[in-house]
Formats: C-alpha cells, structure tokens, sequence
C-alpha cells in the first residue's frame, strides 16, 4: 500500500463522513428552515403558557415567522413575558393577536399570530397586547363537568 | 482486634491503589491529547492510522447501521401503526439513529473492531520490545506510536458515525417507503420539521466525539499497559472492548442527560 | 556525529564504578566497577539472573543505579535529565535480542527510522545511507523485504544495521547470539568484530555463548552473586584455575554454582530409612 493510495483512501474516507454529516444536517435535519436571516423582537404576556418551550415556532396562518426567544415571569403582574423573535420581512399591524395554540392533539404548542386591522405595525420592543393563553386540559375538564353538572341541575 | 485492622489497612491500601491507578490513567491521557496536538506536524504518520482505523472498520459500520435502520423502520412501523401515527415513522428513525443509536452503536462496533486492534497492536510491540528499542533511539514511543493512532481514532469514529446514522435513515426509508408503503412525503418532511439541526444531529455528533477520545484513550491505554506475554496480550483484547462499551454506555448516559434535558 | 574533540578524549568510553542496583531489596549488582576503553569488544558473561541484561540497562539509563555511577563519555548516566539522556542515547546503539524490529514497517523503513527521527537528511541521502548500512550486514537486497517475511538471523543483523545507522560510538548487544543456526552465529560474530573495528565503536555483548564471543572479544567480565567472579582476556579466562570460571566456561555440572536447588533430604521426602 503505497503513499498515494493511502492518501486517496483516507480522502475519500473523510468526504464520506464529511458528507454523512452534510446528508443529517440537510435531508435530515431542519437546516433549510433555520433561516440566518435578522429578526426583530416583540414581547407578549400571557397568563399560562402552558407547555411553550424556547424556541418553538411562531406562526401566522400556518407558517413559520419566527421563534419564541425566551420565556420569563413578570413578579409584578404574575404573568409569564414570552420574548418572540420575528423575521425582518414580515410587519404586523400593532393590534395583532397572539395565542397559544397545540399542533395536533396532543403535539408541541407553539405561538399562533392573527393580525388586526391596525395602519401601524408593531416595531421592535413592542408589546402585543391582546393575548389568549393556553388551553390547560385540567380546567376544560373541570368546566366540562361544572357545565355538565349545573346544566343537569337545571333541567 | 488487630484481624480487623488488618482488613481495614487492606481496604485502604485497596483505595489508594485505585487512586493511584486513576491518576496514573489521567496523566496518561493528558500526555496523550497534549502529544497528539504536537503530531499534527506530521500529518503522514495521522493519515496513515485514519486509514486503518477508519477504512477498515467502514465495511462493518456500513453494514451495521443499513441493518439497524432496517430494524427500526419495521418496528418503528409496528409501534406507530398501534396509535395511528405512521406518518411519524421517518422521526423516529432519524431522531433514534441521530441522537443514540448512530454515535453509541459505532463506538460499540469501533471498541471491539478497531479498539481491539489497537490495543492487540500496541500490546504486541511491547512485548517484541519494539517500544523499548524505540526509546533506546531517543524517541519517545507515546509520541511516535501512541498519539498519532490516538488522533486517528478520534478524527475517524465521528465520521463513522455519521456514517452509520445516515445509512441508517437511509434503510428506513427503503423498508418504510418502499417495502411497507409509508408516504415518502410524509416521511421526509415530518423527519425534517422533528429534527434539529444543532440540537440532535450537533449534539449526537459531540457525542460521538466523546466516545472516540474513550474508545482511542481505553484502547491505547490497555494495551501500553497489558502483560508482555501471550496472555496479557489477549487479555488486554477483552479488557479493552468490556471497559470501552461500559464507559460509552455510561458516558452516553450523563451526555444525554445534559444534552436532550429541557 | 564524531565527538567534539579527540585530545581530551578518555581512553574509556564507559566506566562503571562501585555500582550498586536491585529491583527491590535485594541487590542484584553489588559493588560492581568495569572499565571498557575505546575500539574494544568487551563480553559480559554469567548464569541466569547474574545481572548482565540488568547491567545493560544501567549503561542505557531505563534504570538508575542505587549507588555508583555510570559514566558514558564522561557524564554520570543516572544523573542525566530527560532531555540529555536521549542525547546520550542518540550516541549509543542497542541492538535486541530476537531484534525489535518495528513490525509495521519494512526493512528499508526500519534502518531509515533513527535516520528520519534524527536527522533532516534529503530522502537521496538517506536512502543511500540506509543501503550502505544493509550492505554492511550483508542485506541490501532485502530493503523491501516485509518484517514478517525474514528469518530470525536476517532480523538480527537488519537490527544491527539499524543500531549502526547514525554511527554510535557505543554498541550495545542483549545476547546477540541466542537462538542463532551455526552459519547465523558465525556471520554475527564477525559482523560484530568488524564493525566494531571499521566504526571506531566500542562494543559491549551480554551473552552466554562462550565460543563465539570468546573469538571476538578483547575483554571478558563474568558476573556471579553481584559481583565480577572473574575478568581477563579470553586468553587468561581460559588458562584461569579459578573453579566458577572453570565450570562456567567448561559447562560442568557440578561446581560452585551447585545442580541441585536446595532440597530437604532425599530419605524424608521418600520415606526410606528410619522414619519417625
């Protein structure tokens, strides 16, 4: 085994590799959608976000706009600040919406924007004002059962 | 009475030996990353071991992860089929092959297929006195024989890998695609929105990472030290693939937990 | 590599003196002093576990003395620091028993080794260095021979030719002769005599071959109980009336160093004679 076979071997060999990784982070991975573009960031609260996590999309009409940046708790008004970072290209009106909503039944929640009708846009360090927070299963069985039982009671 | 202290004079002997031994094995390893930074001067000596560490355990790695994704894609598809989620089948099989399966099988497969060698290798030339003679010319055998095969390994079992974890996705897809008749769409977008770039392939990728410094460091450092005889030898072979998988399997274990907690 | 200046130059290369070593408590060398002077072959001799290859290993600095020194070209060998230890070492050629040739490379490879770790010679150079060497010791069309594909005389002398590459003023032979045919035996003696001769070099063989070495060397040491039972030129070691060096040369049975391991009576372990 001479030198310069050695050398093409091992070449390929790490192409190989190199490639293998190429093929997860692409095919695999979400690298296409992990856009390096700017963003600005707006805050929203919420008075239970149930199981948002950093990190998890933002949405608006079903698309991807951006990511949650961060999530902290106001000790002022006991309510959880969620920190989104939304893509440069999109502008919403100031008087936009945001819910928390769960992918599936079951799935990972995420952050759902509907617009208002507002002229002027949100601009960066803006905080959405109107905001529904997560469906917690506990209390819509709690409801259903209070509902449930005081409709029976009336009947 | 003087029975009892002999037991515990023996039971702190027996721990100090164990200390001694740790730090002996962690010196040995500092020497080693600090003497391969050096061997990276001579890349030819470096290239050389990535050819026989990592070419000649391509065969098996290859072979291994195809089967491996074979298997997933036909349980992952029972599994799924119970709670009507079929369309996940492509997650399961990258998320599995990505964060666990790919970086702890190959280190598994690495121990006992490369990890042997070295340390067989290594035992054999102490014992024909190669390392000595190598001293006796004024060269320092951990330099010239131990960090360049140290260095290979490390370089080569992330690459292997990564190898085996996209084959791996690879022949789940041909058995759920094509044999059982998943949606290819379905599979690859949903694989593709499930799994995260930094956070699963980057961190099963440092994993993999990991176990190399373990597997390089284990086998090198069993055979330095095995018996120079026959059976020292072999038994350096055993050692070093029961220790190896151990310490991947456990260090896979604490990586995780740091890594995939939230 | 010739040394810096030939006036000053010690007629001894090596001298050991008062040296005293043991793995453990027990010493194995006690009191022992040696004097080997420059373009001399020197044997050392002496039963099993006499401490020769130990001795060896002192002159090459893997073990230091507990007491004495080891002076090589005027420096204490047990004193030196890393650093000047392997340029000690750079000046001195060991050759193995059964050879130690690095079976991952060729034979060309294994005498080039010293020359490529050492020195920045072209690669011309060395190549034609490394074919002299293995032609000295008779090998030149093995160059591109693989280690496995050699007989045992043919590593030993590829060995030697790898000790003499960078030209050491001191050889260093672990029984050289071990496990040798009779024409192996032969070539290696001479091959010792005549490089030792053509280099300038002093050489040191451990061996327990008296025909051989007696031939070739200048100087005998025989080694018993840690100390030197008997020195002289093969000449006056074989006229010697001394009875361990008679039965050691002679290869007798009995002597001072006894057939039998100390053993309680025949009659008790036997149960013969009159029995309590």
């Amino acid at each position: 085994m001479n030198r310069k076979t050695t050398d093409l071997l091992v070449g390929l060999f790490v192409l190989a590799g190199l490639a293998a990784i190429l093929f997860l982070a692409l095919k695999v991975g979400n690298l296409m959608s992990f856009s390096l573009a700017q963003g600005y960031d707006v805050t929203a609260r919420f008075d239970n976000i149930g199981g948002l996590k950093a990190r998890a999309p933002v949405k608006s009409a079903g698309v991807v706009v951006g990511r949650v940046q961060s999530i902290g708790f106001d000790p002022q008004s006991f309510r959880a600040t969620v920190r989104l970072e939304i893509d440069e290209r999109y502008r919403f009106p100031k008087d936009t919406s945001a819910s928390i909503l769960t992918s599936g039944l079951l799935g990972e929640q995420y952050i759902g924007l509907s617009p208002g009708g507002d002229l002027e846009d949100l601009e960066p360090d803006d905080v959405i004002t109107m905001t529904q927070s997560a469906v917690v299963l506990e209390n819509l069985i709690g409801q259903f059962l209070y509902g449930a039982a005081s409709g029976g009671g009336s009947k | 009475m003087s029975r009892i202290l002999d037991a515990i004079a023996g039971l702190g002997a027996w721990v100090l030996s164990i200390l001694r031994g740790m730090g002996y094995g962690f010196r040995f390893f500092l020497r080693l990353c600090l003497l391969s930074l050096r061997t990276l001067r001579r890349p030819r000596l470096v290239l050389d071991q990535i050819h026989f560490i990592g070419n000649h355990s391509l065969s098996i790695i290859l072979v291994s992860g195809l089967f491996v994704g074979f298997v997933l894609g036909l349980q992952g598809y029972y599994t799924l089929q119970a709670f009507g989620s079929e369309q996940a089948l492509g997650v399961l099989v990258a998320l599995s092959l990505v964060r666990e399966l790919g970086p702890v099988v190959a280190a598994l497969l690495f121990a006992g297929r490369a990890g042997t060698s070295l340390a067989a290798e290594i035992g054999l030339m102490k014992s024909g006195e190669q390392l000595l003679a190598m001293e006796m010319m004024a060269v320092d055998p951990i330099a010239r024989v131990l960090a360049p095969r140290f260095l290979g390994a490390v370089i080569a079992l992330p690459l292997l890998a990564a190898m085996f974890s996209a084959i791996g996705v690879f022949g789940g897809y041909l058995v759920g695609v094509h044999l059982i008749g998943v949606d290819a769409g379905a599979f690859w977008s949903q694989m593709q929105a499930g799994v995260d770039v930094f956070s699963d392939v980057g961190n099963g990728l440092l994993k993999s990472v990991v176990f190399g410094f373990i597997c390089a460091f284990v086998a090198l450092f069993v055979g330095y030290e095995a018996k120079p005889t026959p059976e020292g030898v072999a038994r350096a072979t055993t050692t070093t693939v029961v220790a190896s998988s151990l310490a991947v399997l456990a260090a896979d274990f604490l990586l995780t937990a740091l890594m995939f907690s939230t | 590599m010739p040394p810096a200046s030939h006036e000053n130059r010690p007629a001894e290369i090596l001298r050991i003196e008062n040296l005293r070593f043991g793995y453990d408590a027990r010493p194995i060398l006690d009191g022992v002093d040696m004097g080997f002077r420059r373009g001399t072959v020197t044997a050392l001799m002496g039963g099993s576990g006499s401490g020769k290859t130990t001795l060896l290993r002192l002159i090459s600095g893997q073990v230091r003395a507990q007491r004495g020194r080891v002076m090589f070209e005027g420096a204490d060998v047990g004193t030196l620091g890393h650093e000047e230890l392997f340029a000690a070492r750079r000046r001195m050629g060991m050759l193995f028993q059964f050879g130690a040739l690095f079976t991952d490379l060729d034979v060309f490879e294994n005498v080039a080794f010293p020359l490529r770790e050492h020195t920045d010679l072209p690669e011309e150079t060395i190549r034609d260095l490394v074919l002299m060497k293995l032609n000295a010791v008779g090998l030149r069309g093995a160059a591109r021979l693989r280690t496995s594909q050699v007989s045992g005389g043919m590593a030993r002398r590829i060995a030697l030719a790898r000790a003499i590459a960078l030209d050491p003023p001191l050889l260093l032979y672990d029984e050289p002769f071990a496990g040798l045919d009779p024409i192996s035996l032969g070539t290696v003696a001479q091959l010792v005599r005549r490089l030792n001769d053509a280099l300038g070099a002093t050489s040191v063989l451990v061996t327990h071959d008296v025909h051989e070495s007696f031939a070739i060397a200048d100087q005998v040491y025989l080694l018993a109980q840690g100390r030197i039972a008997a020195s002289g030129t093969p000449a006056e070691m074989m006229a010697s009336t001394d009875p361990l060096v008679a039965q050691f040369l002679k290869g007798e049975r009995e002597g001072p160093v006894a057939f039998h391991y100390p053993a309680p009576p025949l009659a008790s372990d036997f149960g013969i004679g009159d029995s309590p």
